[in-house]
């Protein structure tokens, strides 16, 4: 069975890789502590449960102490020269969009058509992370085609991960370590602390107020924790139940619905969302990495709005 | 009554915040604010560092989305991926950002409507394929584009991959926020058809992308603007 847990051993290898390849790039101008980042990176994948929890959160603040420090660089990127890579994408044409397609489709079939294949009994995937591990055969297909596409090897495909990693540098951490922060907040009662403050203080006597309340509570919540899921038991064991249920009569169907929907709009808002706000502003280059946040501030606002309007009509539809 | 709830863990809270605000760097305000959530809370540093390692190594699936498709995505990019997208895009006399923006938001929303989440994503649609077209038709409608105007549509690319997908996907009944939605209310004695929660997005998922795309419509406006003067 082809499970997580091989996916976790492939990407330590890379973080291991990253590592080494920088500790021995001189144009590199912190080879030695970035090296050390990715080091740790690598061995808290590799070693992953087999860890003590006690060391494997250390090395965790060594990570952050590193990367807060500014410890963490990039040599510098080794590409084609523009007139080759121009070259070369006039030879291979619309050829080269059929690797890069090829991630998508594969994933798809893997997490439709494949997910019920048997081989002597077993499940070829692992059932309980599907999409991840369609994901990554899809990931290991793309690079068969793509290396066998331009005639490069998988050593060189592990090279230009290394120069994509190393442009988003500790980007690449922050998502990791805000969802281990939002553990730790629920872990430390922070939710019911919010939910206290929102509820005892704020007159809900207007049907109104309540759905705003519950609304941008719901938002608030999420630009807090990073996460709607961990906004969403709060605010509407809080709110949506005791107060748009109990005593308004909602829908619980439309109060659910329109709740994780304001959920949302606190995600698009809040950089504790790293993985779909910093990270792609790393990814992308953009030297403001609240960019995409600022990009989509514009829809949030509005739609939080409306929300607050669609849920106040349509909370008493049956 | 009141004294039963805990207010100090709010300082990790209070951590973060301030962390941002004062653009300091985010990893080490996370580390701060977990040892000062976690002194808060009264944890031992030994306790401290044990749920700070078990949530981590639990943890170990949320970056995969981002670095399993990059060796692929390198690769290609190497061999002028990007050039290719561009050149495609360039074809279409029609094209503007905004547009292709929407009409992607559009595939993107609608696909994970019914459950295809994974026909997306920033690292392996957005860098390589829609930011770059994004900016090859602007640049096809007015040549070489400033650096700020080109950072915008890349962030704009960003967004709204973001956007299809949160507005997508939860109208899709087998998703998971419907089955957590569903588990909390049942805690609660409530029994809701996942059906109908899936049903009562929609409005809101239509909404979502009027609104978004009227921003589209608005980041060709501003193109066209910023283009004009120079």
């Amino acid at each position: 069975m082809i499970t997580l847990d091989h996916f976790y051993i492939l990407v330590g290898l890379l973080f291991a890789f990253v590592a080494v390849m920088n500790l021995r790039d001189a144009s590199n101008p912190r080879r030695y502590s970035t090296a050390l980042f990715w080091g740790l990176y690598a061995l808290l994948y590799l070693a992953g449960e087999r860890l003590p929890p006690s060391v494997a959160g250390a090395l965790m603040i060594a990570m952050a102490l590193v990367a807060g420090f500014k410890g963490v660089a990039a040599g510098t990127a080794r590409t084609l020269p523009e007139p080759e890579r121009r070259a070369s994408s006039e030879r291979l044409g619309n050829r080269l969009f059929i690797p890069a397609l090829l991630l998508p489709v594969v994933t798809m079939l893997c997490a439709t058509v494949f997910k019920d294949v048997h081989i002597g009994g077993m499940l070829v995937l692992d059932d309980k992370h599907q999409t991840l591990v369609s994901l990554g055969c899809a990931s290991v297909v793309a690079v068969a085609a793509a290396c066998w596409l331009t005639r490069s090897t998988p050593l060189q495909g592990m090279r230009e991960a290394r120069r994509l990693v190393d442009a988003m540098s500790w980007a690449v951490v922050l998502p990791h370590m805000l969802a281990v922060l939002g553990l730790l907040f629920s872990e430390a009662g922070v939710g019911k602390a919010v939910a206290h403050m929102t509820t005892s203080y704020i007159n809900m006597d207007s049907r109104f107020i309540a759905v705003a309340v519950f609304c941008i509570g719901m938002a608030l919540f999420t630009i807090v924790m990073g996460n709607g899921f961990a906004a969403f038991p709060v605010m509407a064991g809080g709110v949506g139940i005791p107060v748009l249920v109990g005593v308004y009569g909602a829908n619980p169907a439309v109060m659910a619905a329109i709740g994780m929907f304001s959920a949302y709009c606190g995600t698009l808002m809040t950089p504790m969302a790293a993985n779909f706000n910093i990270v792609p502003a790393a990814l992308l280059e953009l030297p403001d990495k609240n960019a995409v946040i600022r990009a989509q501030i514009p829809t949030a606002l509005p739609l939080l709005g409306a929300n607050v309007l669609l849920l106040y009509f349509l909370m008493n539809q049956p | 009554m009141q004294s039963a709830v805990n207010l100090w863990p709010l300082l990790g809270v209070a951590v973060v915040t301030l962390g941002f605000l004062l653009r300091a760097n985010p990893v080490l305000v996370v580390a701060a604010a977990c040892g000062v959530t976690g002194l808060a809370a009264a944890m031992p540093i030994v306790a401290l560092l044990e749920s700070l390692g078990t949530a981590f190594v639990k943890t170990r699936n949320l970056p995969l989305i981002l670095l399993l498709p990059l060796a692929a995505i390198g690769l290609l990019e190497r061999f002028g991926l990007r050039e290719r997208a561009q050149t495609a895009i360039a074809k279409v006399r029609s094209a503007t950002a905004g547009r292709l923006l929407i009409v992607y938001l559009f595939a993107r929303e609608t696909s994970a409507a019914v459950g295809l989440t994974s026909l997306g994503g920033q690292a392996s649609m957005v860098r390589p394929l829609v930011a770059p077209m994004a900016e090859a038709a602007a640049e096809t409608q007015y040549g070489s584009l400033p650096d700020p105007l080109r950072h915008r549509i890349r962030a704009m690319a960003a967004a709204t991959d973001n956007v299809g997908l949160f507005f997508g996907e939860d109208i899709f009944v087998a998703f998971g926020a419907i089955v957590l939605m569903q588990t909390i209310l049942q805690a609660e004695g409530i029994a809701v058809d996942p059906l109908h929660m899936a049903l009562w997005g929609i409005p809101t998922a239509i909404t979502a992308f009027i609104i978004h795309a009227w921003n589209l419509r608005r980041l060709d406006a501003h193109i066209r603007r910023e283009m004009g003067k120079a």
